[in-house]
């Protein structure tokens, strides 16, 4: 159905190859997989089968593409429209008319099918996907899951052939990304679709795939073959896989089910190892200062004197931790707290000490517009604390980070960073308090150079010059001064952001989403960032559906649902009770708490 | 979103008026208010067409641009005023209310002048003046507000099709890049720069336009992709015909036109028009067989889009034989100034205006008015729209090729 015939793409002014000697068939009916690191051209590939490589793009593309029979060479992109429909990584980029039922009718309309067909087709697509109680909303006022849907049921209404998805769940949280993963199998089983997916979260989708094209570097030679025997060799890897390698399981499971039916022998070997196994990750400090105690408008000078006062009664003021996690080991974990805070202090240098909750929101309320986006929200977060918050799309995530940076004011309740209240307080102030790095790095970064953007940093954060630059070379070693953030790759940016971020040393980091995009081992360097942020004393508050990162990652994990806080305690406890939740490595050896195959590894050892 | 939600169904697509219909309505009102200076004839006009945007529009974000008309139209009416005071008009006048410092201006400039005594019939005739060009801004603006702009722009032939999307390209172009504008000064405030403020908007200048050319080039790459320009094989015969056609129909109109307008071509120049009309008519309709487009729930023009453009219609026809009839009752004389009057049967004319309100919430689904059908359905979306994954396997379990049985 796709056959790539030893193709190679070379874009206008590159040197190398962006991929070279893409050779392999996908025959109709499959669900084909497209994994690799970030930049080895995944995006190249997929956007060469509906021909937007290179008749869009520019570029050369050596060798021959044929979709369906059709050669990409002779055949524009809106020539296979009938046979190809195409999602790319951001659906609001797709979107061409401005409501939900104009949008999935639209490519029907440019491929002329007739008016009871267009309308059949829309009813049938609209519940297939869940959309229908959406059918008259703007694109705009969507969430990012529902986008997601609607993007792919756009494409799905004229009956394409073959679908080509560019990461389709990564936005998605785990029980929205289970649904369009259902969607895409279903239509794989019952009409025949042939589907090419590129995807970094390979935990959600490996084993749906019928065949896994592997690109293993840049310029290198894909490598073709079954899901299990790819995935034996592939540098990218879900933790079933690595759980898999790590017992030497053959073949290697790619689901739960094949690995708990396998597991036995390591659930044995694990109990007998349980003396002597790690805990489950517990923050630097567990008990905080009752936040009853702040007035709500209390000045950041004031703060700055009572600062070291406060962080005294720590430890006695454990019983007013507002339900933070396990309060049961507060002498050695407040002890840790300590230390931790004041090290934040001594860093930031002269600055005003950090105030002794990072983040407190009491009974917050939300409105946008006249809906409530949070509702009577308590949370708490102590230094060297790291959450995460779970739960849907729009769930209230965003909003609640947002209000801990006073972007959007409450309509109730309180919020408190550091001490001072976001939204009343100067810009310039607040950052040496709390950080955010955006869903979308780029939104941070102004400059048109990597030093002219640590430069402003500097300037912004009043930090000494240089502490910017200092930062990105310890967390991104190798980036040149001249590199345009742009042309940055996703995780960089991200990590260029964080550090611009972190320049003013704020107490408080709060990051959106921040795996969207990134690879494992962007991943796994983004982990062991963020890990030794909080052992200097920072709290870590994230907002995620990445339930591995969490589990990797979070002391606690706290649910949001409709707004509202439906969970909250430590990772292992929450995510145990809510399966959709659970990392792989839990599922795979319950009733054990095991949560990553890094404790799993160091338990073994 | 509960309540968009909520809303939203009960303004369901079937039963939505045709944008037309409020096209017309909404110039037939500004047909009106060009016709009258009366402030209280104009208040009267806004005043309808305010009630009507509130009780008829939707909740989507074009429905929002009726607050934006009515600042433009402050805005120029406040110019308006600013400068008949610094400039003068025209109008004599006895009663001084105050003098502004004069310019002295050289003599080229004579007839011109700068501050000045500023006279009471003065500011009344520029406030007369100025209420009247805000009437008219308000009226496109209850236009935009009650009427999908898209939806109108579907209504075109087949062969203006793709004028129609770079229109609609560029209307949903604006509320992006303001959604840019307000993200990235956001951002400005997570650097610990301010965020409000003149330089705050510039500095986010630069990229706010990279992110929107970012966006045109994907949206055209994701158009490309779903068919958006193709075109359906057509004997080059007929490519000619279509060719000749449209051309010679435009020179028709263009030499038509000037033949109505001149004063030699009175005799000509409206069969010639009406001649061009039709070529070029033809020459779209033959061009639209080239694309192979076709249309999804195209608008229909039903009793209600008769009787809501008929109503504006009805206003504009009115005041327009009102105007002639007893022209010193639409524009009251400002010398000497005295206190307009509100002439009955123009204000009973404008009243007409209102009938959409009645007319249009009718338009929600089911048995009832809207106030009565939302109230008993509102559950109902607030729990869908509250979970969307919840609901979502019991619409999924439908498999996919019974899905041709199913209709809601």
């Amino acid at each position: 159905m796709i056959r790539f015939e030893d193709v190679s793409v070379t874009y206008d002014g590159a040197r190398e190859p962006a991929v070279r000697g893409v050779d392999f068939e996908i025959p109709e009916g499959e669900l084909a997989l497209l994994v690799g690191p970030s930049g080895v051209g995944k995006s190249t590939v997929l956007g060469a089968v509906n021909g937007l490589v290179p008749h869009f793009t520019g570029g050369t593309l050596r060798g021959r593409v044929t979709v369906a029979g059709r050669d990409t060479r002779t055949h524009k992109p809106r020539e296979l429209a009938d046979v190809v429909g195409t999602v790319g990584q951001d659906p609001t980029a797709h979107f061409v008319t401005d409501t939900v039922e104009d949008e999935l009718a639209y490519g029907m309309e440019s491929l002329g099918l007739a008016p009871d067909v267009m309308r059949r087709r829309v009813e049938e697509t609209l519940d297939l996907l869940g959309l229908a109680d959406l059918r008259e909303r703007p694109v705009s006022t969507l969430s990012g899951g529902q986008r997601q849907r609607v993007a792919i049921g756009s494409v799905l209404t004229p009956h394409p052939r073959v679908l080509v998805l560019d990461e389709p769940t990564s936005a998605l949280d785990p029980a929205a990304a289970e649904e369009v993963l259902s969607v895409l199998q279903r239509l794989v089983h019952d009409l025949g679709t042939t589907v090419l997916m590129a995807e970094h979260r390979l935990e959600r989708v490996v084993h749906y795939a019928d065949r896994v094209v592997l690109l293993p570097g840049p310029g290198e030679a894909p490598v073709v073959g079954g899901p299990a025997e790819v995935m034996a060799a592939s540098p990218v890897f879900p933790p079933v896989v690595e759980l898999g390698r790590l017992a030497g399981w053959s073949p290697l499971p790619l689901t739960v089910r094949d690995a708990r039916r396998r597991a036995s022998g390591l659930r044995e070997r694990l109990a007998t190892a349980d003396d002597t196994r790690p805990p489950v990750p517990v923050p630097a400090a567990l008990a905080v200062p009752a936040l009853t105690a702040e007035p709500a408008r209390r000045r950041w000078w004031r703060s700055r004197h009572r600062g070291a006062a406060d962080l005294a009664p720590g430890p006695s003021g454990a019983s007013g931790t507002a339900g933070t996690g396990p309060a049961s080991e507060p002498g050695p974990a407040s002890l840790a707290g300590a230390p931790g805070g004041t090290g934040a202090a001594t860093a930031s240098g002269g600055l005003p000490a950090p105030a002794p909750v990072p983040a407190a929101v009491d009974r917050l309320v939300v409105r946008r517009g006249s809906v409530e986006a949070l509702r009577s929200v308590s949370l708490t977060v102590s230094p060297g604390e790291t959450v995460a918050l779970m739960g849907r799309n729009g769930a209230g995530k965003s909003t609640l980070l947002s209000a801990l940076v006073g972007l959007v004011e409450p309509a109730s309740g309180s919020v408190l960073a550091c001490g001072a209240v976001p939204h009343r307080t100067r810009p310039r102030d607040l950052v040496r308090r709390v950080g955010l790095v955006p869903q979308e790095p780029r939104d941070l970064l102004y400059a048109d150079t990597v030093a002219a953007e640590c430069a402003a940093a500097d300037r912004d954060a009043g930090a000494e010059s240089g502490s910017c630059r200092a930062l990105v070379t310890e967390l991104l070693p190798g980036i040149a001064d001249s590199t345009h953030p742009r042309d940055l790759s996703e995780g960089q940016r991200l990590t260029l952001a964080l550090a611009v971020v972190l320049t003013a040393r704020p107490p408080l980091l709060l990051l959106d989403e921040p795996t969207r995009g990134l690879d494992y081992a962007a991943k796994t360097r983004l982990v062991g960032h963020l890990r030794r942020l909080a052992e200097e004393g920072h709290a870590v508050v994230l907002a995620t559906h990445d339930v591995e990162l969490a589990a990797d990652l979070a002391h606690r994990v706290v649910m949001l649902a409709d707004g509202e806080v439906v969970a909250d305690g430590p990772t292992a406890e929450v995510v145990l009770a809510l399966p959709a939740y659970a990392p792989q490595v839990t599922k795979v050896l319950a009733p054990q708490r095991w949560l990553t195959v890094r404790q799993v590894r160091e338990a073994l050892a | 979103m509960t309540v968009t939600a909520n809303r939203d169904a009960a303004r369901a697509r079937a039963s939505a008026l045709h944008p037309g219909a409020w096209w017309v309505w909404a110039l037939g009102l500004g047909v009106a208010a060009s016709r009258t200076r009366n402030p209280l004839l104009l208040a009267l006009l806004i005043g309808v067409s305010a009630y009507v945007v509130m009780a008829c529009r939707s909740n989507a974000p074009w429905a929002r641009s009726y607050g934006a008309f009515v600042k433009l139209g402050l805005l120029v009416l406040g110019i308006r005023l600013v400068f008949s005071l610094v400039f003068g008009t025209a109008i004599p006048g006895t009663h001084l209310l105050f003098r502004l410092p004069e310019v002295p201006l050289p003599d080229w400039a004579q007839g011109m002048r700068l501050g000045g005594p500023v006279h009471l019939e003065e500011v009344l005739f520029s406030l007369y003046d100025g209420l009247r060009l805000a009437t008219l801004l308000v009226c496109v603006g209850a236009a935009n507000a009650l009427a999908d702009p898209s939806r109108l722009l579907k209504a075109l032939p087949a062969a203006l099709y793709e004028v129609g999307v770079a229109v609609v390209v560029a209307t949903t172009f604006a509320p992006h890049l303001i959604g840019d504008v307000l993200r990235l000064r956001a951002a400005r405030r997570l650097r610990g720069r301010p965020d409000r403020g003149v330089r705050g908007l510039l500095q986010v200048g630069l990229p706010v336009l990279e992110g929107a050319l970012e966006r045109s080039v994907a949206l055209a790459a994701a158009m490309d992709a779903r068919g958006y320009g193709r075109t359906a094989a057509v004997p080059a015969a007929e490519r000619r015909v279509t060719a000749v056609l449209t051309l010679g129909g435009l020179l028709g109109v263009a030499a038509g036109s000037y033949g109505l307008l001149s004063a030699v071509g009175g005799v000509y120049g409206l069969p010639l028009l009406l001649a061009g009309v039709t070529a070029a008519l033809a020459g779209l309709w033959l061009g639209g067989r080239r694309t192979p487009r076709t249309r999804y729930r195209p608008e229909r023009w039903g009793a209600r889009a008769w009787l809501v453009s008929g109503s504006g219609v009805a206003v504009a026809a009115l005041t327009v034989l009102a105007a002639a009839h007893d022209p010193s009752a639409l524009t009251p004389p400002v010398t000497p100034p005295t206190a307009p009057e509100l002439p009955l049967w123009p204000a009973a004319a404008v009243l007409l205006g209102l009938l959409p309100a009645f007319l249009a919430p009718h338009v929600a689904p089911g048995p009832g008015s809207a106030s009565a059908s939302a109230s008993p359905s509102a559950p109902a979306p607030v729990s869908a729209s509250a979970s969307p994954s919840a609901n979502a396997p019991a619409s999924a379990s439908a498999s996919v090729p019974n899905g041709k049985d199913r209709r809601p």
